[in-house]
């Protein structure tokens, strides 16, 4: 596969369809693996990574996932393309930036990604757009049996599946959804909310994950805790405890805006489109805000039936990216394509060639103004 | 008590500050604080935890077994020193070596539990027995190639062949 083939399209776990994909932007199940009779790899040569390698890599790419998969040789990949991944949320930035031979098997439809020796010789994750993690439980867990058919993993009856750092003992876990917040940011709840989730025993992190801060009103939690627990437990303390509590948080935050503060919200959307269809540089931290707000008011017209004057107005605007005759109102779909296409390294993969900051800023611009303005 | 900064709102902050022996105290509605970029210290990251966990151990005669220092894992190489550095253990095995040091830290990254209860792996060829060998064998395998002693280094690789079928 080449890295081309998707950098145009859309994710499909981020095309805004799913249960509750105005909050729950998408859920993530990830599983780490050691392979047994072999050490750790911060104590293996390069010769026994290359070896862990090929047999991981043989293995995947003879599991029948009723997609296409490709394997990527991660460390022989251009620092482009792998900024890419990341991006796309395919690998870790640990990975991308990691040392030694390592390498990644990827789903066409990007549904399933594994990185070998990553910090474990093995994390496969299954992502899926909305709350869909019982799906996304099933679906890694097969796999999971289908990889222990053909490679032993080391476990220890005690500690359970063994890794190389002591926080992903035993189940090695690690459940997270991706949530839209902007409600509870503007509404100056954020740092409530993000205490409580930690009270919760959960971790917080932005858009990208451990050491990255919350862009775009974005924010991914994820269970700590992976001993002495089962995965079903931990799966379904998010579905009925946690995700349904902030949903309602943030809905009446939404709420909140719509009732009380509706000149506030309608500034921000107002102001996001204005800079959105009329600048000629952006950077992506600014887009990221300013699609948020807009993303934030689509979702209130079609999932609450808002139509403040400036929401009213998104419905006027017509979806040109959409390429269709008729005119259609903007949809999250188009506002979700955009944030993922405007990244930095999408927007230089999908152009040709790497482009400096400013020319970045111009392109991004104009793609942005293209698709909002017809 | 009213926000310091708006007047207006609740103070549900309050920031109490104290810089060579000076106190001083802050109290702000959620609104102002986090304007101010006053946001409650982030959770502390997985290699914090580890360094704390580690710096509260008991003493070192109580690390080490038989009054040996730094004793080291027999099939990594691994001690306790570089796994607190890296925050990455060496082997399977260094579960069990460093067996005393780890549990506490264990217990208390997961909340208190210490024992797995997930899934298992379906296949029962989880034999400790053959996985040791096995390792002693790459090691040996190793070794063989860096003295350049190639036919050895092949034998030794036929043997892990067949252990693995």
């Amino acid at each position: 596969m080449k890295l081309t083939d998707i950098s145009g399209n859309i994710n499909e776990w981020f095309d805004g369809t799913g249960p509750l994909a105005d909050i729950v932007i998408s859920s993530r199940i990830r599983l780490a693996r050691n392979v047994a009779g072999h050490k750790f790899l911060s104590r293996c040569s390069a010769a026994e990574k290359s070896e862990i390698l090929k047999k991981l890599r043989d293995t995947l790419m003879s599991l029948e996932l009723g997609d296409k998969i490709s394997y990527l040789s991660v460390d022989k990949t251009p620092l482009l393309g792998r900024h890419f991944l990341v991006e796309r949320h395919l690998i870790s930035r640990h990975h991308a930036f990691g040392k030694g031979p390592r390498g990644a098997v990827i789903a066409e439809r990007e549904f399933f990604t594994a990185m070998i020796n990553e910090e474990d010789h093995l994390r496969i994750q299954v992502l899926k757009g909305g709350c869909q993690l019982s799906q996304c439980a099933e679906q890694i867990n097969h796999i999971d049996d289908m990889i222990e058919q053909k490679v032993d993993y080391a476990f220890s009856p005690r500690y359970g599946y063994l890794t190389a750092c002591p926080t992903n003992l035993g189940t090695g876990i690690r459940v997270s959804v991706m949530l839209h917040l902007p409600a509870l940011k503007m509404t100056g709840q954020i740092d409530k909310f993000l205490n409580a989730t930690r009270d919760m025993g959960l971790a917080v992190r932005g858009l990208f994950g451990e050491g990255t801060e919350a862009a775009g009103d974005f924010y991914q939690i994820s269970n700590q805790v992976t001993l002495g627990i089962s995965e079903s437990d931990i799966v379904s303390l998010f579905e009925n405890a946690v995700i349904p509590e902030i949903v309602e948080y943030e809905n009446a935050a939404r709420n909140r805006l719509l009732s009380k503060e509706p000149d506030v919200l309608d500034d921000k959307i107002s102001r996001a489109m204005a800079l959105l269809r009329n600048a000629h540089l952006i950077s992506s931290q600014e887009a990221l805000f300013l699609l948020s707000h807009l993303r934030m008011g689509i979702n209130m017209r079609e999932r609450m039936g808002a139509s403040t004057p400036a929401i009213k107005k998104l419905s006027e605007l017509s979806d040109a990216s959409r390429g269709t005759d008729k005119p259609e109102a903007l949809s999250i779909t188009t506002i979700n394509r955009l944030f993922m296409l405007t990244q930095p390294a999408h927007l230089q993969l999908n152009y040709g060639k790497a482009l400096g900051p400013e020319r970045r800023d111009a392109l991004r611009a104009e793609i942005i103004r293209s698709a909002l303005n017809g | 008590m009213y926000c310091q900064n708006c007047q207006k709102n609740e103070a549900t902050i309050h920031l109490t500050e104290i810089t060579e022996g000076l106190r001083t105290e802050t109290h702000l509605c959620e609104h102002c604080a986090q304007d101010e970029g006053i946001a409650v210290k982030s959770q502390l990251s997985i290699n914090e935890l580890l360094s704390n966990l580690l710096a509260t151990q008991p003493s070192d005669d109580e690390l080490f077994t038989d009054g040996k220092q730094n004793i080291s894992c027999p099939h990594c190489g691994c001690t306790l020193e570089q796994f607190t550095k890296d925050a990455v253990l060496g082997c399977p095995y260094d579960y069990e070596v460093f067996e005393k040091s780890l549990s506490s830290l264990i217990k208390k990254a997961h909340n208190g539990k210490t024992t797995h209860c997930g899934k298992v792996p379906s296949k029962t060829s989880t034999d400790t027995k053959k996985q040791i060998e096995l390792m002693k064998l790459r090691r040996d395998l190793e070794a063989a190639v860096q003295n350049e002693d190639y036919e050895l280094a092949a034998e030794l690789r036929d043997k892990i062949n067949q252990r693995e079928k």
